[in-house]
């Protein structure tokens, strides 16, 4: 167990190392190199000189590098130039962060609720309409582009039935007091009720956008799995015991059967990771993905850096805590 | 000896059979398919205590014999004919509640591959508890010492520390030890082995055959025990079934029919064992061919093509069931004749 | 079974159970052959093929059968920046016009060009350096398969829309080939997983043992007696990658990554383009988005069908 959590550490820290040598390759290819990324092309030439110096540019590439990772780990990557100019980029990350973990946490717990029931249910009635509809929907879950889900339903929704807000997190009218900074939360605490039912109306369309895709992908695992289990020779081995039907759902073909959804929902969450900036992007969700489309297309470097280093990280810390998960369900890993 | 298993030793087989399998037809139909007879009009009886052998090739309708008795075939695709009547009622005209009702508690069974045949994410001794939880209304809790003394009962040392084990961390002996606990914790009366030592090491398969033979000697539980595996039946069964492509082909007493093999099937099984007492530089005998070249037990003997003995009318003519005046059965209409057996 | 549980893990069983189906006792032609015979009566399996074909067909075809130039505007003089920004459908002009006053049917047409070009290219430079990547892995071993498998998988391990994001926004300039280098990329070690286990499979089977044991060259065993047994896998592979490469794309050039060239028309830069007008001239999202949903299905439709035909498990 211990073991087996070290070399997921290692690989992780592998994962990291290797982006972060991405970018800092990138970030000395640009054009005009960093110096010209930070003070724009126009800087006279003493300050730029002056910057190098700071930059350390002068020093071999091995040493940059490991500057680089110095200031990384400390959270230095400069100043954001259009994202929200001025700031600290990784202020900037961490001012957009708490919008995107609402997001996600509500995408992934809408996308498990309909996904594990729906799929237990079309393995156990294999072959019906209830069955063959959900497949049909699933594939073609996974075929629409999540922007073009997004568009559908902030247009109908929104736009023509005017049932839940356009864009945003919430309306600013409402003044509602921070405390977490995820507005839900915060209305809760605060007792701002208003503020609380405003945050989960706006939250609702880019979350269910957002979960079509795991959503597809956890119910065809279920189903996949279910059928897997129930054909199982220890299935077989129940129903000689002659055990009820129901302790052999439950123990024998349940508790089996989820421990590769609970993969999956790892690898679910790295496509929230990545379609959140899509989804984000057409509800102008002032989240995590929303940031790193805008750093990308007004060249905030900094905070271009920032968001993928640390969204790779997030994704890598989320996989473990899965790994973790499913170690603590499954016995073969536990006691190894 | 622990208080949860029946001590009584061996009742005379005299009260008329425990379990009496009539005509038994089991079909496959698969949609755009040709129907499969996997089980062709199977009758046999097995008398309280008795130890008895169904053995074939694999595809020969062993498995799915025992899987129809204890109602455990897949629910659609197949379609099942006879009776099998235990103690007077007919197990296959049971709804699926009174079958459940029955299994593990009269009738138990035990599988070929014991790592795939536990649940690998609960415990040993939950596993060994639920049977008694069902069929003998008793609590988890109450139930764990009767585990902890069955898994005593068939060897498995330090029972304590294994029920709490799971399955991968037992071996491959233990684990099939744990599965043989399991279908007698509720003491049941008959016992179906389907290859219960296939796969497992020559060392292992000997200690769970011994294994076997004295819990049925001990409890009185009968046993039908199916196997490929002559040197299996020739340890264990007091009859014996052969088996070919859905029918039983002869029957007998296990030490007239390893003496005296009279079907061709059963004759060339045996001499195709090799045995250490045999002549040297004699050869061995396998059956040629096989299952794929069978004829239809409809107008010919399935058997015929890869039969030494076939002749003319064996491909055109059925051979019917005939009792030898010595209690034995036989499909035949060229049987071995004495002088041939031993020449190989 | 040692399940790996991770996100990485589960792909890589995915890729390595595909991997194994190479290397059973029909490989190679023999098992392309029993698998063409049980899709051809497989409906979902043919109504992927109807839809790729016909994609292919018009993608090849549509400069010819195009009513007009896609980049030309005809319909330009009835644009009105204030009160009609996209002209609506007229004789000649089945579905209207663009904010530019081009014609909307010869754009969607043209624009499967660059759909397919993407899709097709990117998979095949994905699926070269998966192969120079499989094959330095599988027919060396050592310590060059693991640093190799290492790097493997550690791409494995990054969500990959977000990897092809960051390549392509790495480029100075957003282009058609930009897009088409990150999604390639992307799709490099799912190749490469998939030959190198299906090549380290093979090593021990009867054949290549037969070849080896006669003294022919370990280069002409790859490439005469390993690689077309891998040949179906990597074709179900393929085409589950084309579909993934072209939503993919898409959803990259709506970001702004992709050609910012709107001359050659592309279904995700119609679509992105498209936001503008949204609230008011929503058909200029729907068709594109239709197009690039239809192509992605069919592809989808066929690779699962033919994954499902190469697995043992369902093949009685």
């Amino acid at each position: 167990m211990v073991r087996f959590i070290v070399r997921r550490m290692l690989q992780m820290a592998g994962v990291l190392v290797v982006l972060s040598m991405l970018l800092f390759v990138w970030l000395k290819a640009l054009p005009g190199g960093p110096v010209s990324a930070i003070l724009g092309e126009r800087a006279t030439p003493e300050r730029r000189a002056a910057l190098e110096a700071a930059l350390g540019l002068d020093q071999p590439v091995y040493v940059q590098y490991l500057r680089f990772v110095e200031r990384a780990l400390h959270g230095e990557f400069g100043a954001s130039t259009a994202v929200l100019p001025g700031e600290d980029a990784f202020q900037v990350f961490l001012i957009r962060l708490p919008a995107t973990i609402e997001l996600a946490i509500f995408a992934m717990v809408l996308a498990v609720a309909l996904g594990i029931p729906l799929g237990y249910f079309a393995a156990r009635r294999k072959g019906s309409p209830l069955d063959s509809g959900a497949v049909v929907f699933s594939l073609i879950g996974v075929a629409v582009p999540v922007f073009f889900t997004a568009f559908l339903l902030k247009y109908f929704v929104a736009v023509e039935w005017q049932l839940l807000p356009v864009s945003g997190r919430q309306d600013p009218s409402l003044d509602a007091t921070r405390v977490t900074g995820l507005f839900i939360l915060d209305g809760l605490l605060t007792r701002e009720w208003d503020a609380a039912w405003d945050a989960l109306r706006h939250l609702i369309l880019p979350a269910v956008a957002l979960a079509t895709i795991p959503f597809a992908i956890i119910f065809r695992i279920t189903r996949a799995s279910v059928l897997d289990t129930m054909d199982a020779d220890f299935v077989r081995t129940a129903e000689a015991k002659g055990l009820t039907a129901s302790v052999i759902r439950s123990r024998h073909v349940l508790r089996n059967a989820m421990l590769p959804v609970v993969t999956v929902i790892g690898l679910s969450l790295g496509g929230l990771l990545a379609g959140a900036i899509l989804t984000e992007t057409v509800f102008s969700f002032p989240g995590i993905g929303d940031a790193i489309y805008q750093s990308q297309r007004d060249k905030d470097y900094a905070v271009l850096t920032v968001l993928i280093l640390a969204s790779a990280a997030i994704f890598v810390i989320i996989n473990l805590l899965v790994d973790i998960a499913y170690a603590v369900l499954d016995p073969r890993i536990r006691t190894r | 000896m622990s208080a949860t298993i029946r001590t009584s030793v061996g009742r005379p087989p005299s009260h008329g059979p425990l379990l009496s399998v009539e005509d038994l037809r089991v079909t496959f139909t698969r949609h755009g398919e040709e129907p499969f007879k996997a089980v062709d009009g199977v009758s046999f009886d097995v008398h309280p205590g008795q130890t008895v052998g169904l053995v074939g090739e694999s595809g020969c309708g062993k498995s799915v014999t025992s899987l129809a008795i204890m109602g455990l075939l897949p629910k659609r695709g197949n379609h099942v004919e006879g009776t099998a009547t235990y103690e007077g009622v007919d197990l296959l005209g049971l709804s699926d509640k009174e079958m459940r009702d029955r299994r593990g508690r009269d009738i138990a069974m035990i599988f070929q591959d014991p790592l795939s045949s536990l649940n690998p994410v609960v415990p040993i001794g939950v596993q060994v508890t639920e049977v008694m939880e069902r069929h003998r209304g008793m609590s988890r809790k109450d139930a764990m010492p009767h585990a902890r003394d069955l898994l005593e009962r068939v060897g498995i040392p330090d029972p304590n520390a294994r029920l709490k084990n799971y399955p991968h961390q037992l071996s491959g002996g233990m684990r099939q030890r744990a599965l043989i606990a399991m279908a007698l914790a509720c003491q049941p009366r008959l016992l179906i082995a389907d290859e219960p030592t296939t796969a497992l090491d020559v060392t292992i398969q000997a200690q769970i055959l011994a294994l076997l033979k004295e819990l049925v000697q001990d409890t009185g539980t009968a046993l039908i025990m199916i196997t490929h595996d002559l040197g299996v039946v020739a340890g264990l069964c007091d009859e014996v079934n052969v088996l070919y492509a859905g029918r039983i082909v002869e029957r007998g007493d296990r030490h007239r029919l390893f003496a005296r093999p009279r079907h061709p099937y059963t004759h060339g099984l045996l001499s195709s064992i090799p045995r250490l007492d045999s002549p040297r530089g004699e050869k061995l005998n396998p059956i040629t061919g096989s299952v794929s070249d069978n004829l239809p037990w409809t107008s010919a003997c399935a058997f015929a093509p890869r039969c030494s003995h076939a002749q003319e009318d064996c491909r055109v003519q059925t051979p019917p069931w005939e009792w030898e005046n010595d209690g034995r059965g036989l499909r035949c209409h060229h049987p071995v004749e004495a002088e041939e057996v031993g020449r190989g | 079974m040692t399940t790996e549980p991770s996100y990485a893990g589960r792909r890589k069983e995915r890729i390595d159970a595909l991997a194994a189906h190479s290397f059973d006792e029909t490989a190679g032609v023999s098992l392309i052959v029993s698998a063409w015979r049980r899709l051809r009566r497989d409906p979902v399996f043919l109504f992927g093929l109807g839809i790729t074909v016909v994609f292919i067909v018009l993608a090849v075809i549509s400069p010819w059968i195009a009513p007009h130039d896609p980049a030309a505007a005809p319909l330009l003089d009835k644009v009105r920046p204030q009160t009609n920004p996209v002209p609506g459908p007229e004789p000649g002009f089945p579905l209207g016009a663009d904010d530019r006053g081009r014609d909307l049917l010869s754009r969607l047409l043209v624009g499967s060009r660059q759909t397919l070009v993407v899709g097709v290219f990117a998979t095949i430079f994905g699926l070269i350096g998966g192969l120079f990547l499989g094959i330095l892995a599988g027919s060396f071993g050592g310590a060059v398969d693991s640093v190799v498998m290492r790097i493997v998988d550690v791409m494995l391990s990054v969500p990959s829309l977000l990897l092809a994001f960051t390549i392509a926004a790495l480029a100075p300039r957003p282009s058609q080939t930009t897009l088409i280098i990150a999604i390639a990329i992307i799709q490099v070690p799912i190749f490469a997983r998939l030959l190198r286990g299906s090549m380290l499979g093979q090593r021990s089977s009867d054949h290549v043992l037969a070849a080896r044991a006669l003294g022919v060259k370990k280069s002409a065993i790859v490439f005469r007696h390993v690689l077309p047994n891998s040949m179906g896998p990597v074709i179900v592979q393929a085409t589950l990658v084309l579909a993934i490469a072209i939503i993919d794309a898409a959803a990259l050039s709506f970001l702004g990554l992709g050609s910012p060239d709107d001359r050659q028309p592309e279904w995700g830069q119609m679509l992105g383009r498209s936001q503008e007008f949204i609230y008011d001239h929503p058909h200029l999202a729907v068709y594109p988005a239709l197009c690039i949903i239809t192509v992605a299905l069919g592809f989808t439709l066929m690779g699962e069908s033919m994954r499902e035909a190469l697995d043992p498990k369902t093949r009685r």
